[in-house]
């Protein structure tokens, strides 16, 4: 009936064999539209701390999981079919982390598997598995225990190429002062503009009950901050957080039952430039750029600046929020700063950038961070941010970056429709 | 009303097995990705995405070692991942890179497993204290071999099976390998030889274990549309599964691998498969010791509950039987770069439905085949099964 | 194989070439050091351990009493309900014989390790531990033993507080 409607209103095809065409095409397009579209019906956060001595990394899962699965109405050994979790061996201090996973998030004897990314990736992993149609229900988590850690340092620099890299020593966050000598040379940003990223951000974070290190302080405060890896100072780095979050996911039908406001994930993207410190491209966030491609591709983003109204993006070190907004293609090259600067990227701004307060607001909670900018834009989205709350949005952003010394990024389009 | 996607195996890699190899595990892995696109006759260009997996970071010695091999898995530039649920990992990789397809994002997926086990000195042993939980198990000096140990030993326990039928899995797999390219030990011994072998940790002696070693292997994976193009004899995987038990195993009894059973149905349900006895005409489970064969053959319901060493005994499990296990060599024969590992097995099922797998092809036209990998503390199963 | 391949690639070294210098080596020893919060169950665990006793918890719902203990069911997925003391006695699940240390160096004297499902909690809970003052040929599916502690004074709330378990007579 649709098709005939539609063959009726529309202006071109005249002759019978144009019709034919519309409608074959027609069939085609909605052929990509039967494909399961897919939802956030549940989040559970345990809130970001700097410290976390009284819970073991299970018992923080299991708090977070069960918010997650009380807030979805869902019983995980009953509905709940598939299970995806995200840890690296080096940031737990097992190997094989992926064994001590499944008991705190009700997973024994059920299909579990994971992924050693971002939760960001695990989320993008649980989309495919349902879209594909293994599950109906999934759930996703990730969490960090940072404060378990005592030599993150070295940690980080096992990650360092063996050969090249890391017999030059060092602590590993040189490459983020390098990269970002870099980008202010190619973009002609300012170190004081890197500095209201974190000012903003801090700032953002007061209003946010799950934030770990929220403040008010000024740009000056950022800039006599004592020097890292220059042109990075203290307070240019995002400190390290534990906390785990865990969502919910659920293909169309079944997401509507379980909820009023199902998040829908709209488009996703990922991407891994080259390994190699050395043939790298140093100013650009390339990775990024592609992942946006992709998900933008899949969400019919044209002009993300217009199109997208919340934006929660990877500001590990201050930097990386406008070299990120830029291969968002959400400003133009160099831009960025400017319109930090300006006040454009504030919560009442036209281009909200990480209202929740940023990983330099929360905390930097490891491979967690890409699940903690998702939390916010389903809480943003679902109209439940209280202070934080943007007005009149439909869709949002989250991107994640993996971290030095990687180049590898990951983007996720949600809407509420 | 949703459409799926059906995906197919169009090409196969696979590099030596051995105690050391002189590659990195970037070298490895290149290696086995050309191999396995140039099998397909595809480039890189082709290819959409690519999933990796690989076993504990511990061992390369390099920590997110997924970001390490990005361009040695061809995944420059590209969307790039990796899963890692321990030993399941090399046919769980498999299945990944069935998701990426069947859910309708990409057309082509490039799977890559790569291990380098020998960078971990003195000994790839002694990474593997590791993977213990550190309050309960590591003070008390465990070794990896004492829990697989204690789980034969219960499995014997409870069914009454002895060593010497075990031991038959070794000899048959070992001898099995004699015909695999890249095997690093294959071997024609006896009963007697297993028997006598050096005991590590009773009831496991040295025979009953496969080798730490090196190694890399890739699959190219693509949609029904452009399967059709690239190859005129694809391989479909038509169900995947993927389980894991309790991290508590000392609260589980340990004779029935529960988790690998509860995946071998989510596989068999996706492919339809009813009788597993009947319809499946290949299958290579894991094999890392000798029972462990046989174990895992019950899991996948291949035969009852302690009838699996009853099966090998009377020959069912040979090439030439009426349930070819472990046609390559398994384990026991190939090697064990974990990973890797298992999607040789996946590549060798791949070879055997086309009738590509040379002397070790298994006679009567095999359509249907299953490869299984176990990991973690004796918690994951992983199932793919395939049919041409 | 596809009739394409010629050989397969790989380049095979001895651990010797290794080990003196034959091939170009790199060395790294990882600074990877943690301190990892035992959190609410096991630290009372480690604590009570400490004073010679061991403790679990019991799932009111399924009514399992586990060990080691833990603040969640993971079967029922709801928080456990309460504490429970379990015996320091308990019945061997399965034993091996173990000829190789951690880092799989051969021992002279073999260790006896064994799953013991342990007497109070529910069956098959068990824990991993290691036998003492019995011959490997003497060990029994099923045998009843009994832990050795530690003196009070050297005891660190570890699990290495009892020393091993060895066998007793049946009552």
């Amino acid at each position: 009936m649709k098709v005939w409607r539609l063959l009726r209103k529309s202006v071109s095809p005249r002759n019978f064999y144009s019709k034919l065409l519309y409608i074959i095409n027609f069939f085609h397009l909605n052929e990509v539209k039967m494909l399961r579209e897919v939802a956030i019906v549940g989040v559970g956060c345990t809130g970001f701390k700097s410290i976390t001595p009284d819970m073991s990394y299970k018992e923080l899962m299991f708090e977070a999981a069960t918010k997650a699965y009380e807030d979805a109405g869902v019983d995980p050994r009953r509905d709940i079919d598939g299970f995806v979790c995200c840890s690296e061996d080096y940031w737990e201090g097992y190997s094989i982390f992926d064994e001590y996973v499944p008991d705190q998030i009700g997973a024994a004897l059920k299909h579990l598997c994971t992924v050693t990314a971002d939760g960001l990736y695990g989320l993008i992993t649980s989309f495919m598995q349902i879209r594909a149609g293994a599950f109906d229900i999934a759930a996703v988590e990730a969490h960090s225990k940072a404060s378990d850690i005592l030599t993150f340092a070295g940690i980080v620099a096992f990650a360092l190429d063996p050969v090249f890299n890391r017999p030059l020593g060092g602590h590993p966050h040189y490459i983020a002062g390098l990269e970002m000598k870099r980008y202010l040379y190619e973009t002609q940003a300012t170190k004081e503009q890197c500095a209201h990223v974190v000012v903003k951000n801090k700032k953002n974070a007061l209003d946010n009950p799950l934030a770990a290190y929220g403040a008010n302080i000024t740009v000056e405060d950022v800039l006599e901050s004592e020097p890292l890896f220059y042109p990075l100072s203290r307070l240019d780095a995002s400190p390290l957080a534990d906390g785990c979050v865990v969502m919910v996911l659920a293909s169309d039908s079944v997401a509507r039952k379980l909820t009023d406001t199902p998040i829908w994930i709209k488009g996703v993207g990922w991407n891994s430039d080259t390994p190699w410190l050395e043939t790298r491209n140093w100013g650009r966030a390339i990775h990024t750029e592609l992942a946006a491609e992709m998900a933008y591709k899949m969400a019919g983003i044209r002009n993300p600046g217009k199109d997208i109204d919340l934006f929660e993006i990877d500001d590990q070190f201050s930097y990386k929020e406008l070299q990120h907004l830029e291969a968002l293609k959400v400003c133009k090259r160099g831009e960025a700063g400017k319109l930090t600067e300006e006040g454009v990227t504030q919560r009442d701004g036209d281009l909200p950038v990480n209202p929740s307060g940023g990983l330099l607001g929360v905390g930097y909670a490891l491979e967690t961070s890409g699940l903690q900018k998702v939390l916010e834009v389903v809480l943003q989205l679902r109209g439940e941010a209280r202070k934080r709350q943007v007005s009149d949005i439909k869709t949002g952003l989250a991107q994640i970056w993996r971290g030095v010394p990687t180049a590898s990024g990951a983007v996720i389009v949600l809407g509420g429709r | 009303m949703f459409v799926k996607k059906r995906v197919a195996v169009v090409g196969a890699g696979l590099t030596l097995f051995r105690r050391n190899l002189k590659e990195t595990g970037r070298e490895l892995a290149y290696e086995a990705t050309k191999m396995a696109l140039d099998s397909a006759g595809l480039n890189l260009k082709d290819i959409d995405c690519v999933t990796l997996g690989s076993a504990p970071d511990a061992f390369d010695g390099i920590h997110m070692k997924g970001e390490n091999l990005v361009d040695g898995a061809g995944a420059w530039r590209k969307p790039y991942s990796r899963v890692f649920v321990g030993g399941g990992t090399g046919v769980f990789v498999a299945n990944a890179g069935w998701w990426h397809v069947a859910s309708g994002l990409f057309d082509t997926c490039l799977v890559v497993a790569e291990e380098k086990m020998s960078s971990c000195f003195p000994h790839p042993q002694y990474a593997f204290t590791t993977i213990f939980d550190p309050i309960m198990d590591r003070p008390l000096g465990i070794n990896l071999v004492w829990i697989f140990a204690l789980e034969m030993h219960r499995y014997m326990h409870v069914h009454g099976i002895k060593k010497e039928q075990i031991a038959l899995v070794s000899v048959k797999n070992k001898g099995n390998a004699l015909n695999h390219p890249c095997a690093q030990l294959p071997a024609k011994i006896t009963v007697e030889d297993v028997l006598n072998s050096e005991v590590m940790v009773w009831p496991v002696q040295r025979l009953d274990v496969s080798p730490t070693s090196d190694g890399a292997a890739a699959i190219v994976l693509a949609s029904e549309d452009v399967a059709k193009k690239v190859t005129n004899n694809p391989v479909w995987i038509d169900g995947v599964g993927w389980c894991i038990d309790s991290t508590y195993w000392t609260n589980r009894d340990l004779y029935y691998p529960k988790y690998v059973e509860c995946a071998a149905r989510m596989a068999y349900k996706m492919a339809g498969i009813k009788n597993p006895r009947k319809e499946i005409d290949v299958a290579e489970p894991y094999d890392p010791f000798d029972y462990k064969e046989l174990h895992h053959m019950e899991g996948l319901l291949l035969c009852k509950k302690g009838e699996a060493p009853k099966l090998t005994e009377e020959g069912v499990t040979q090439r030439d039987g009426d349930l070819p296990v472990n046609p390559s060599g398994g384990l026991l024969g190939v090697g064990n770069p974990i990973a890797a590992a298992g999607l040789m097995k996946v590549c060798e099922i791949f070879w055997q439905l086309r009738g590509e797998a040379g002397k070790r092809q298994v006679p009567g036209d095999p359509r249907t085949g299953v490869a299984q990998a176990w990991g973690d503390l004796m918690q994951y199963g992983s199932v793919t099964v395939m049919r041409s | 194989m596809s009739a394409k391949i010629r050989e397969y690639p790989g380049e095979e070294i001895k651990t010797r070439d290794l080990m003196e210098g034959r091939v170009p080596v790199v060395r790294w020893r990882p600074e990877a050091k943690y301190a990892w919060a035992a959190g609410v169950a096991m630290s009372r665990f480690l604590k009570e351990l400490k004073m010679g006793r061991i403790i679990a918890r019991r799932c009111r719902k399924c009514g399992r009493i586990v060990v080691p203990p833990r603040m969640f069911c993971e079967w029922c997925f709801r928080p456990t309900d309460e504490w429970v003391y379990v015996k320091d006695t308990g019945i061997i699940n399965t034993y091996s014989v173990s000829y190789l240390a951690a880092d799989a160096t051969r021992l002279k004297e073999p260790i006896i390790v064994a799953v013991i499902e342990l007497d109070g909690a529910s069956k098959g809970i068990g824990i991993l531990h290691v036998l003492g003052e019995v011959k490997p040929d003497d060990v029994k599916f099923g045998m009843r033993v009994k832990a050795v502690w530690e003196p009070p004074g050297k005891r660190t709330g570890a699990i290495t507080d009892i020393k091993y378990f060895k066998p007793v007579q049946e009552a």
